[in-house]
């Protein structure tokens, strides 16, 4: 890991109850380490998480979100992460549209077998959001410290 | 304000060892709501436990937080441990901070300040947490299963020998389905008859079974454990509890020309008909579209010869009612119309065959007595072409056949072309097919059998065209392995037509608000770990219905079925998650977003009236969300756009309360 | 092709009332200024005679008001509808706002309707009256001036990019049927997308900073029909009126828009309304193109009881992943 140490993004990452939050605990059974940025809110399913949760993260000064889900054609529920899949395509091109950098924003599927690919997923999301540098764009000012 | 208390678990070393736990307690006790914090070395074990329930006592804590391993671990005892202590369950939230914090980081500095935020964002959410109560709801200790064919039979069978009663609606006007019509079974070869009619008996005789023959579901309201079904029991103009079955009335019937759907048409039956000797129940029917009687008033032979004085001409159609805890769906199949297929020239010579119709040709109760004789001239074929994949795996033909393999042509066709050649030596099968594909136990063994003991000529590659030419079929074929053009003079083709679900599986599925992938299978709650059972509650697959099946997948699939529905009706109540949707009647605009995504169907709408300003009242359309079929996915949530729709547990701003917590 | 009239629309309206068909009207009502058209309900030949207008500012879509209107008595109510009207109208209708058989739809041609924006941008303030020619407008202000402009220059917005002259629903169509217009209505939204993130940041801020958080983008949008919005709701936590800083009008735009994603006709009214002139309609519209891109040719409105695309989904839909960069 090389993320500049003065510079710590603050990550948001909400997890289906089911895969990717199972998938987050597998790494930690595996002591696969990710940043310490990176905080867990756990959700039923995907397409429980609104865009305004998103906003709101942004709002209260995230530096980047990322939503987990089971992969397509896994939902616990069967058809969950499809609605997800729409709904966050539209919102992430609506985001870019207003000029966010598109990288602060992402969707990955891991399964609750995939630890390995939870860390990674975390180390690479932290790695490329540090590189941005700060969220100016999104956040409220008065919602800083 | 709630009164919360936590508690940090150090999991021994495994927490312990990377976050200062009591430097997360002490920063947590400063929280809003937190009048209670502190560390213990296990806090799941019995002295944890017991910490946790007298703090719950003598601080009168209205929350919990337990920083400790991930609530997938521990959620439950933590619940149960607070229950204990007269604390409602769901005011516990837990903060994974093992698997998600103490395990992955080495350095005591970061996992301290990621468990103090993680702590944070719990206390956060259970600040506004609510007591949830699980609804209860009785359970109807009766099933009712759509279809009576093998899957339905087995179903059936297999619930009412668990003591429960059983409905069968079955459309025709008698059970056993497709399987009645088929000659032999791959790959013993039994006949199907022999192995069919005995537990056709069986169920006419299961005191716990009744069958509703020649009816079909009508409506189907309610939900898991109380499900309210309409059938329709379509008149037949017998009564069906007098009627001996003797059949004397099938014979003295004048209508001679009614085409025999039992033998796809290739006789004829009378306008009073049973559709075999062992059909059961053992009752005829009148056709409406054929008698003589019903359609002019004049005739009334039938009535005349029965001397049990069964025949009713006034019957009307009669709509039952009945009250069901599960329902199982076994629709099952049918194969596709070929009429697209004209480069088959199923339409053109009567000589172009399917597989089932070849299937009545070679049975001993079919119309030719189970000789194997032209449909055209009644003359035995010499030389008969198998074709395989007609309209399955046409990925290319979507307009006219399906995408998906059909499954049980290959072994069936193995089996007519064996039995072809060990009856009729003189006679020269081919078998034009894509890929042979035989998973299954005995299955290959089977097919090598027809191409090694018995002659069967396989060849790997498709035929393009069928033409009849005089008394001939000029089959035009290429031999992809030979590299070369095939032109085989045949007296018989055979048309392996792909499998399609039942068209009344569509009207069926949206009755049980039951999901269906594109190709009206109906879909399963999950495709490995649950594959009995529909994604709506209480509604389970068996069968064809679900996919394409041979006779033993769908018998052991069928009593899957059963063994679920046997499990729910064993239990006297239902209990349902209380982490449900919920509808807020003031903000609902009854658009009708939620219901759409609901998986469950568990979203309907009710006219209320509603206060509205000036002392006027209006009458307004709003969600109603059914606790017990609710599953607490929350699609709905973020499909209202008024925010109406929120979830239990996991209502927004818990998650808002979270978010903030976090990025603070 | 014969013009509707002002008096047409009267004597249909009177018809209808005399014959007991409806029991009230929903027009359009003569204000203070020529160009100050509101919308009423009307009960009696008298007041329809008196104030009924209809002329180039009759810009307000209806289908909205039918909601509270239908909900006040039991007999119809009448309600002259323009093409792009009727796209709300069967969204609506979709969504079970109102009640079907509660309302007589008549719908009427549109040639475009007029921005007095524009008018007073080309002729300067103190405009008395605006009267209508072949082609053009002469408007005279209060010194007794006159002025020419041409249509095409004081065309509202939404009308210079109008995607249908055909109804798609009602019970009495009055004049000429039209056709569906293959307009240019996304060569803004690509104009944008083809800036850089910068620029397109800078262009937002610029024009969202604008906002006031007056809510008249919501409260005219026959979408936004929420029995109580989310930003007026405490428990939605997004009820925050501040405007001390740029982000809170992002937030609540970004909201208002998606929560319309793929339920909005582009009736346009959203920034006909807007007093700031901020380009609202960009945004909805970006959801429009984005959703026909994604996921096929999607109108709302066109049919009643279709489903809107963020309620449906199959099974090979993009990624998120790959609806973002796409050569922007």
């Amino acid at each position: 890991m090389s993320i500049n140490s003065e510079y710590k993004p603050k990550i948001v990452a909400f997890c289906c109850n089911w895969c990717s939050y199972a998938g987050a605990d597998l790494a930690g059974s595996n002591r696969l380490a990710y940043p310490e940025n990176v905080k867990i809110i756990r959700v039923p399913c995907s397409c429980r998480v609104n865009p305004m949760f998103i906003l709101r993260a942004f709002q209260r000064g995230a530096d980047g979100v990322i939503l987990c889900g089971c992969h397509p054609g896994d939902c616990h529920y069967t058809s969950g992460n499809y609605y997800t899949r729409r709904r966050m395509a539209l919102l992430f091109s609506m985001l870019e549209y207003l000029g966010i950098e598109k990288e602060r924003t992402r969707v990955e599927w891991v399964s609750a077998a995939e630890g390995a690919k939870f860390a990674a997923t975390m180390n690479d999301f932290t790695q490329t959001v540090a590189a941005l540098g700060e969220n100016k764009r999104l956040e409220d000012l008065r919602c800083k410290r | 304000m709630q009164r919360i208390g936590v508690f940090v678990c150090w999991c021994g070393s495994n927490i312990a060892g990377t976050v200062d736990v009591k430097a997360v307690a002490e920063a947590l006790r400063s929280e809003p709501g937190v009048v209670f914090s502190t560390d213990y070395q296990y806090m799941c074990s019995q002295a944890g436990q017991e910490i946790i329930k007298e703090a719950i006592k003598e601080h009168k804590l209205t929350g919990v937080v337990v920083c400790s391993c991930s609530p997938r671990m521990h959620e439950a005892t933590f619940r149960k441990t607070a229950q204990a202590a007269g604390l409602n369950p769901y005011m516990v939230e837990i903060a994974n901070i093992r698997e998600q914090c103490s395990w992955i980081h080495k350095d005591m500095e970061t996992g301290t300040q990621k468990a103090i935020i993680l702590g944070r964002a719990a206390v956060a959410k259970v600040n506004l947490n609510a007591p949830l109560i699980p609804g209860q709801t009785p359970v109807t200790k009766r099933a009712l299963v759509i279809g009576g064919g093998i899957a339905g039979i087995q179903t059936a069978l297999d619930i009412a020998e668990a003591g429960f009663p059983v409905d069968i609606v079955e459309k025709k006007p008698t059970i056993g389905g497709k399987m009645a019509q088929i000659d032999k079974t791959f790959p013993t070869l039994d006949c199907a008859a022999c192995i069919l009619t005995p537990k056709m008996v069986d169920v006419a005789q299961n005191e716990n079974i009744r069958i509703f023959s020649y009816s079909e579901v009508q409506e189907v309201k309610g939900f898991v454990g109380n499900f309210n079904v309409k059938i329709k029991k379509k008149a037949r103009f017998v009564k069906e509890d007098v009627c001996t079955g003797c059949g004397i009335c099938t014979e003295k019937c004048p209508q001679k020309k009614v085409p025999n759907e039992f033998n796809l048409g290739m006789d004829n039956r009378r306008a009073v008909y049973i559709p075999f000797a062992q059909a059961v129940p053992k009752v005829a029917t009148i056709d409406a579209d054929y008698c003589t009687m019903l359609k002019t008033g004049k005739c009334g032979l039938c009535a005349k010869v029965c001397t049990a004085g069964a025949i009713d001409y006034t019957q009307k159609d009669e709509i039952i009612e009945e009250q069901y805890g599960a329902i199982v769906a076994a629709t099952g199949f049918n194969p596709i119309s070929l009429d697209k297929f004209d480069e088959y020239a199923y339409n053109q010579s009567k000589d172009v065959i399917t597989s089932l119709e070849f299937e009545r040709l070679t049975n001993a109760a079919g119309p030719t007595a189970g000789k194997l004789l032209r449909p055209s001239d009644g003359k035995h074929p010499h030389t008969i072409v198998f074709v395989q994949c007609v309209g399955s795996r046409c990925a290319a033909c979507a307009d006219k056949g399906k995408e998906y393999c059909s499954k049980i042509c290959c072994m069936y066709t193995a089996k007519h072309a064996m039995l072809t050649r060990d009856k009729y030596p003189d006679t020269d099968v081919y078998v034009f097919y894509i890929d042979v594909r035989t998973p299954g136990k005995n299955f290959d063994e089977f097919y090598r059998r027809a191409v090694e003991e018995y002659g069967v000529h396989y060849i790997k590659g498709m035929v393009g065209k069928v033409s009849p030419q005089g008394d001939k079929l000029m089959v035009q074929a290429s031999d992809l392995l030979a590299n070369k053009q095939l032109h085989i003079e045949a007296d018989l083709v055979v048309l392996a037509a792909a499998i399609e679900p039942d068209k009344s599986a569509r009207s069926i599925a949206t009755m049980l608000t039951a999901s269906m992938d594109t190709n009206d299978f109906f879909t399963e709650a999950h495709p490995k770990l649950r594959p009995v059972e529909s994604p709506t509650a209480g509604v389970f697959l068996s069968g064809t219905c679900q996919g394409p099946k041979d006779i033993p997948e769908t018998v052991s699939q069928a009593s899957a079925a059963a063994a679920k529905v046997i499990g729910l009706l064993a239990k006297d109540k239902l209990t349902s998650n209380p982490c449900v949707a919920h509808a807020d009647e003031l903000m609902c605009n009854g658009c009708s977003s939620c219901a759409n995504v609901c998986p469950y169907g568990a979203i309907s709408y009710i006219d209320k009236e509603f206060r509205m300003p000036n002392r006027t009242t209006a009458i307004r359309r709003v969600a109603s969300v059914n606790p017990a079929v609710c599953q607490g996915c929350g699609a709905c949530t973020v499909a209202c756009p008024s925010g109406a729709m929120d979830l239990n547990g996991f209502e927004s701003a818990q998650i808002i309360a979270e978010v903030d917590a976090i990025c603070r | 092709m014969q013009k509707i009239t002002r008096e047409n629309l009267i004597n249909k309206a009177i018809e209808l009332l005399d014959n007991g068909t409806v029991s009230r009207v929903l027009g359009w009502k003569i204000g203070e200024f020529a160009y100050d058209v509101t919308p009423a309900v009307f009960t009696t030949k008298e007041d329809l005679q008196k104030d009924f207008i209809f002329d180039d500012f009759c810009n307000a879509n209806f289908s909205k008001y039918l909601i509270a209107e239908t909900r006040k008595a039991e007999e119809k109510v009448l309600v002259f509808l323009k093409p792009c009207d009727t796209y709300s109208f069967n969204q609506l209708l979709t969504e079970h706002r109102f009640s079907r058989e509660k309302v007589y739809a008549v719908g009427i041609p549109c040639e475009g309707m007029l921005d007095i924006g524009k008018i007073k941008a080309l002729a300067g303030e103190g405009i008395i009256d605006v009267i209508p020619g072949e082609g053009s407008i002469t408007v005279k202000n209060l010194y007794e001036e006159e002025k020419t402009l041409a249509y095409g220059d004081v065309l509202t917005e939404r009308c210079l990019s109008c995607k249908s002259k055909k109804h798609v629903v009602y019970d009495e169509l009055m004049g000429e049927e039209g056709d569906v217009i293959d307009s240019n209505r996304f060569d803004e939204v690509e104009k944008i997308e083809k800036m850089s993130a910068d620029e397109r940041f800078a262009f937002w801020q610029s024009q969202l900073s604008k906002c006031i958080r007056c809510n008249a983008c919501r409260d005219i949008c026959p979408a936004c029909t929420c029995e109580k919005c989310v930003f007026d709701n405490p428990k939605s936590s997004v009820n925050n009126k501040a405007i001390s800083d740029s982000f809170e009008e992002k937030m609540f735009h970004i909201i208002r828009a998606f929560h319309v994603a793929g339920r909005c006709t582009d009736c346009g009214e959203c920034s006909r309304v807007c007093p700031q002139g901020i380009p609202l309609h960009l945004l909805n519209r970006k959801f429009i193109k984005d959703i026909n891109s994604f996921y096929g040719d999607y109108q709302a409105g066109q049919e009643e009881g279709s489903r809107a695309p963020l309620i449906n989904y199959t099974f090979d839909d993009l990624e998120p992943g790959e609806a973002v960069g796409r050569g922007v």
